[in-house]
């Protein structure tokens, strides 16, 4: 065998001072992502978050639906974040609204990574007329105002935690589906797809195999981003008064206290500071990746 | 060292660290040079050995996190204590910069003349603006742009690489600077283009008297252009000497290993396989066109509508050919970028959809088929790409990676499993610890073993080699090329090879095929191809081919009777 | 022309929302509160009581000659009740995209200068921060400081309470209330664009091209300027065309909060008066002004880049 040690030689010497490293060769992008500031703050806020939700009823000093003291009173020792104008307190409100927002962001997110990345890699994959009807379709539903859509769909259907997962869903895929195919329609032009694709591996193997797990980073970014999107939305609906009259989140919290802006300031900025924590939790994660991956 | 005086440029104890993530990598390490008025320097040396950091910190254009220190006289002043504004004032005046990739070198929001008028006004501020475009047509004109060409097509995006590198010589000469600085300048061209384009800056030389520092990892280069060559070899400056003393005398072992290395992969008249053919055509069991046969293939693309209302239009990337290959035969497929030789591979493997035409394999027709058909017959066809980096999937270990098509196909375990894959190490020459790496922890030339290993699993009988070793370095190519024959002659295999380069399918091919424009234009006997072309492209790609001496340099008129 | 699908699917959505609303669909298109009269009276006027197939064709048809149903609350039709309110609302937005543009580009490009420097992290953290904060939480927080305790601008609707100024002085007292709403709605865009401004240029400015120029010996603040920024900002201008529903959305939210007489305002008490008809016409006009702002972003992208120009 021609083994040419001459190869090997100039191989051995690895090439110095090319700072370009394939963008993929990165074994572990958690560990790099947490390596960074940016990730560890964001990894800590979002565990906070998370903990605060899974603990509520634990942290909580009372039941946030209880009259549990003198209405409006300022943030205390007894009432850390006061309460609100019919004396409940607001410190329990906004740790047991914490699972209402976080259950509509994740379940939103579920929904949009089924959708969207299912029909990214189905258009990117296959091309052709069905990736133009697809892509078409994706454009669609993407000019349509996710906000708006939201808001008719609840005013004639009825508010709901239900119909307020599906009114998201529906409108927050597109972005991601475009991603996915963008990423998925150069990855199959390059060699190692080529490759396995010409050793016989079948479309769904090849979609599986090669293309999911190499699109997962990015799509895991776009999630981190949506995430929070959502829980703003889903914010914002509650102020305007449309969030399930049956649970409570930060959104509605957020929503009651418009009224007493002037008199109790503390109903306003404990609940929109606490969705600015989980969302920028979410946020410094996904772009903590981002910077990961693109091997800055 | 007594003419130091004299150099332009005066180069010593350079040193260039990159700062990456907190680590210090050492780019340049204590290089010294020095190049005088009027003559040409080569600077040659594998990818990463530091050669574009040297260009880049003798113009201050590092990219920030990077340390230099040392010396850079130019005209008496160092250039590496210069403020900004001093530096602003040599650059495109003093040091003209040929950069390496022309496709992306040129701005391309901006028109082309606009780009060239500027870097007159830069530095002549009172040159009007109209005056400055003027001038910068007469300086298109003088590297070979007509007028024409720009009214038509003023934004670089529709140039060819070739002429958008004219246009960057252009921008570069015009201040007429005492030194030109050309990085890689002909790497991402095609053959014809580079000889076209290396002639140019001949010419600009020739007349305008600069001085050039040219930068490149092809000896084919140095060989036509340079007056004195150093070599650099990671970071540092190993030998240097007239062009003619590096040819002929090289003293370092790693300047002997790569001209050796290149005179292996070009000159194999002796070994070429062109003998061969005759034995497998006279051979009794072999039908012809027993392996492949293919009629009349036809691929077509749709171009990009501008507008979705627009009419697709389509271009025939593959257009109407035919050829066969007998078992254990070996086909050349030459042509330039473009000419639609990949397109024609991938259809052979159904990576690509015919349009027209059929295909058969052993015998079997599988221009339409499917299933598990398509399946079996993909385990007879491997194919090897070019870009190693790219064909193998980053998020898997070497020993999957080659045992992939095995799982695919259901057959690691009654193909002989873990102690088949060893084997396939051994037969590419590769050791069995490399098994347990991930593919970015091996060289380029290593990366392309596992991709040839890989394509060996199913025990395939056709293997295509897309451009196998053009983005190999000289020595990993000399590996490659004496590995592929070895295997051609020894597992009776049959190769299509692709190839820009008409000296590699020499040495491994039987027969040769020139394609262009999606048309084979010429088709016959490697040797007979080579020794008496018939079509003009076929003749032009040969004129085009570099010398590979310096001592072949001659007149300028001594293209035109080669 | 690729609008007209992306037009005739919004319709069909809005068809889709009424009919498969639970209760009869008449009550989407002409309220609640009607009489038996009235109710007649719409739903032969969109055809309702005709094949679902045929419907479809008389709702395409009523919506192309801008007929979106009736407000019963309001007692007029309900595109004219929007466009009355649509002035008040432009101009807070359009005030907004104009801030957001005037403080992202340089904040983008000073960024960019030193990426991971001091100025850079500052920038990129306090933008991402105001990514993150709720819309309404920034209004109300800026009515707690800036208005109540510091007492700078006013905080409520667009002209002071028994003004009957006119002329400049009218000019300069809704330009007082403006001020506040509009920035609190820039910000939300402000650190979109400072974030794609920089990241478009750190990007660029790595390219080959601007080493050309460089080594050319242009100065570097033309390098930035003239070389880098034109591209960069080219995603940017895609950006604001896709925001465009987003920027309507925040500034439903920032008018209910500041008391601002857009369309906002008039969503929250169609909301509150269950004004389906309003609701509806809402979602068709703010989907209508995505697919507006996205042509021209498009126009204005081909016009910048002449690898998309149109020939």
């Amino acid at each position: 065998m021609p083994l040419s040690t001459p190869e090997f030689a100039s191989a051995d010497l690895a090439p110095a001072g090319s700072a370009h490293e394939p963008l993929s060769t990165r074994r572990s992008s958690f560990a790099t992502t947490v390596s960074l500031p940016s990730g560890r703050a964001g990894l800590i806020l979002t565990g906070l978050t998370l903990a605060v939700t899974i603990l509520a009823p634990a942290l909580a000093t009372a039941d946030p639906f209880a009259l549990s003291g003198p209405p409006l009173v300022a943030p205390s020792l007894v009432h850390p974040m006061g309460t609100d104008a019919l004396g409940r307190d607001l410190f329990s409100g906004v740790l047991y609204g914490a699972r209402t927002s976080l259950f509509v962001a994740s379940a939103v997110t579920m929904l949009t990574f089924i959708c969207g990345a299912g029909i990214g890699l189905i258009a990117g994959y296959r091309g052709g007329v069905l990736d133009d009807l697809l892509m078409r379709v994706t454009e669609m539903f993407q000019v349509l105002p996710r906000f708006f859509l939201v808001i008719v769909a609840i005013a004639l259907f009825g508010a709901g935690l239900d119909r307020i997962v599906l009114a998201l869903g529906l409108t927050s895929w597109p972005v991601l589906a475009r991603v996915v195919r963008a990423e998925v329609f150069s990855l199959r032009r390059i060699e190692f797809v080529r490759a396995a694709e010409s050793s016989g591996a079948s479309g769904v193997h090849v979609l599986w195999h090669e293309l999911l797990p190499n699109v997962m980073p990015s799509v895991a970014v776009m999630l981190g981003l949506l995430f929070g999107q959502v829980l703003l939305v889903e914010a914002s609906l509650g102020f305007l008064g449309l969030g399930d009259p049956n649970a409570l989140s930060w959104g509605v919290l957020a929503g009651q206290a418009q009224g007493f802006l002037r008199v109790a300031w503390w109903l306003a900025f404990f609940p929109g500071l606490a969705i600015t924590v989980a969302v920028l939790g979410s946020n410094l994660l996904a772009d903590a990746l981002a910077a990961s991956l693109s091997g800055r | 060292m007594s003419e130091a005086p004299d150099a332009l440029l005066e180069v010593s104890d350079l040193t260039v660290d990159f700062l990456t993530g907190g680590a210090s990598v050492r780019a340049v390490d204590r290089a010294g040079f020095e190049i005088r008025p009027g003559e040409t320097l080569g600077l040659i040396g594998a990818s990463g050995s530091g050669k574009t950091a040297t260009a880049l910190a003798i113009l201050g254009l590092l990219p920030r996190g990077s340390a230099v220190r040392g010396r850079a006289l130019w005209r008496g002043r160092d250039l590496l204590r210069s403020s900004p504004a001093e530096l602003r004032a040599i650059r495109g005046a003093g040091i003209g910069f040929i950069s390496q990739d022309a496709m992306t070198g040129l701005n391309p929001l901006h028109r082309v003349d606009t780009q060239v008028a500027e870097a007159l006004r830069v530095h002549r501020p009172r040159l009007g603006r109209s005056a400055a475009l003027g001038h910068a047509g007469a300086l298109l004109e003088r590297v070979g742009l007509a007028p024409e060409r720009l009214a038509d097509t003023p934004y670089p995006h529709e140039w060819s690489g070739g002429m958008r590198q004219r246009a960057v010589i252009a921008m570069a000469i015009a201040n007429s600077p005492p030194l030109l600085i050309a990085d890689e300048p002909t790497t991402a061209l095609d053959v014809v283009t580079q000889s076209a384009v290396l002639e140019l800056l001949r010419e600009v030389r020739r007349e305008s008297g600069s001085a050039l520092l040219l930068i490149t990892h092809d000896f084919d280069v140095m060989a036509e252009l340079a007056d004195r060559v150093i070599v650099m070899q990671e970071g540092r400056i190993i030998e240097a000497g007239t062009v003619h003393e590096i040819f002929d005398n090289p003293r370092e072992p790693y300047t002997r290993q790569v001209l050796a290395a290149r005179a292996a992969a070009s000159a194999s008249r002796d070994g070429c396989l062109c003998n061969g053919v005759v034995r497998i055509e006279r051979s009794p069991g072999n039908v012809p066109g027993g392996l492949l046969r293919v009629e009349e293939l036809t691929i077509r693309y749709p171009l990009q509508r501008r507008l979705p209302w627009q009419r697709r239009s389509w271009i025939d990337a593959v257009d109407g050919v035919s050829f066969s290959l007998d078992e254990g035969e070996s086909l050349g497929l030459v042509g330039e970028s473009g000419s639609g030789k990949s397109t024609l591979a991938r259809a052979l493997l159904r990576l690509e959809k015919p349009d027209a035409g059929r295909i058969w394999l052993a015998g079997r027709e599988i221009t339409r088929a499917g299933g598990a058909e398509l399946k079996a017959a993909r385990a007879m066809v491997q194919i090897v790409f070019q870009d190693h980096t790219a064909s193998l999937n980053p998020r898997r270990l070497v020993a999957g990676t080659i045992a992939h098509p095995l799982h695919v196909h259901g057959c690691y375990g009654t193909s002989g499993g873990d102690r088949w894959i060893a084997e396939l190490m051994d037969i590419v020459g590769l050791p069995r610890r490399f098994l347990a790496r991930f593919p970015h922890e091996l060289s380029g030339g290593e990366r392309q073993r596992v991709a040839i290993a890989r394509a060996l699993a199913l025990k395939p009988r056709l293997l295509v080699l897309d451009e196998p070793v053009t983005a190999l370095d000289s020595i990993a190519r000399a590996g490659i090329l004496s590995l592929l024959a070895t295997l051609q002659r020894t597992r009776k295999l049959g190769y299509l090879l692709i190839a820009h380069d008409l000296r590699l399918v020499r040495g491994l091919t039987h027969r040769v095929a020139v394609m262009r424009q999606g048309r084979f234009v010429e088709t016959g006997l490697t040797q007979q191809v080579y020794d008496a072309p018939q079509h003009p492209y076929t003749c032009a790609l040969l004129a085009a081919l570099p010398i590979s001496h310096p001592a072949e340099r001659a007149a300028p008129d001594h293209r035109q009777s080669r | 022309m690729q609008l007209v699908p992306t037009v005739a699917g919004i319709v069909l959505v809005g068809f889709l929302l009424i009919h498969l609303a639970p209760g009869d669909p008449v009550l989407a298109l002409a309220g609640e509160h009607g009489d038996a009269q009235y109710y007649s009276f719409m739903r032969q006027r969109f055809g309702l009581d005709e094949p679902l197939p045929q419907q479809l064709a008389t709702y395409f048809r009523r919506v192309a000659v801008g007929d979106l149903g009736f407000s019963y609350v309001h007692g007029r039709a309900t595109l004219q009740v929007i466009m009355e309110r649509a002035p008040a609302t432009l101009l807070l937005t359009g005030t907004a995209l104009v801030f957001a543009v005037l403080f992202a580009i340089p904040l983008g490009i000073l960024a960019a200068r030193r990426p991971h420097g001091a100025r850079d992290i500052g920038i990129s953290a306090l933008a991402l921060g105001f990514y993150s904060a709720p819309i309404f939480w920034l209004g109300q927080l800026s009515i707690l400081v800036i208005a109540l305790h510091l007492g700078l601008l006013p905080v409520h609707g667009m002209t002071s309470p028994g003004s009957a100024a006119a002329g400049m002085s009218h000019v300069s007292d809704v330009m007082r209330h403006l001020a506040l709403p509009a920035l609190v709605l820039a910000s939300h865009e402000i650190t979109v664009l400072v974030r794609l401004t920089r990241s478009g240029l750190i990007d660029e400015l790595t390219r080959d091209h601007i080493r050309t120029a460089r080594a050319k010996g242009v100065r570097e603040r033309l390098v930035m300027l003239h070389h880098a920024l034109p591209r960069a900002l080219l995603p940017v201008l895609t950006v604001v065309g896709n925001r465009a529903g987003h920027m309507l959305a925040g500034a439903a939210i920032v008018e209910i909060v500041f008391g601002w007489p857009g369309m906002g305002r008039l969503l929250l008490t169609s909301l509150q008066t269950r004004d389906a008809p309003i609701l509806l016409g809402l979602f068709f006009v703010v989907s209508f002004t995505v697919i507006l702002f996205n042509l021209v972003t498009d126009l204005l992208y081909a016009a910048i880049d002449p690898r998309v120009r149109f020939r």
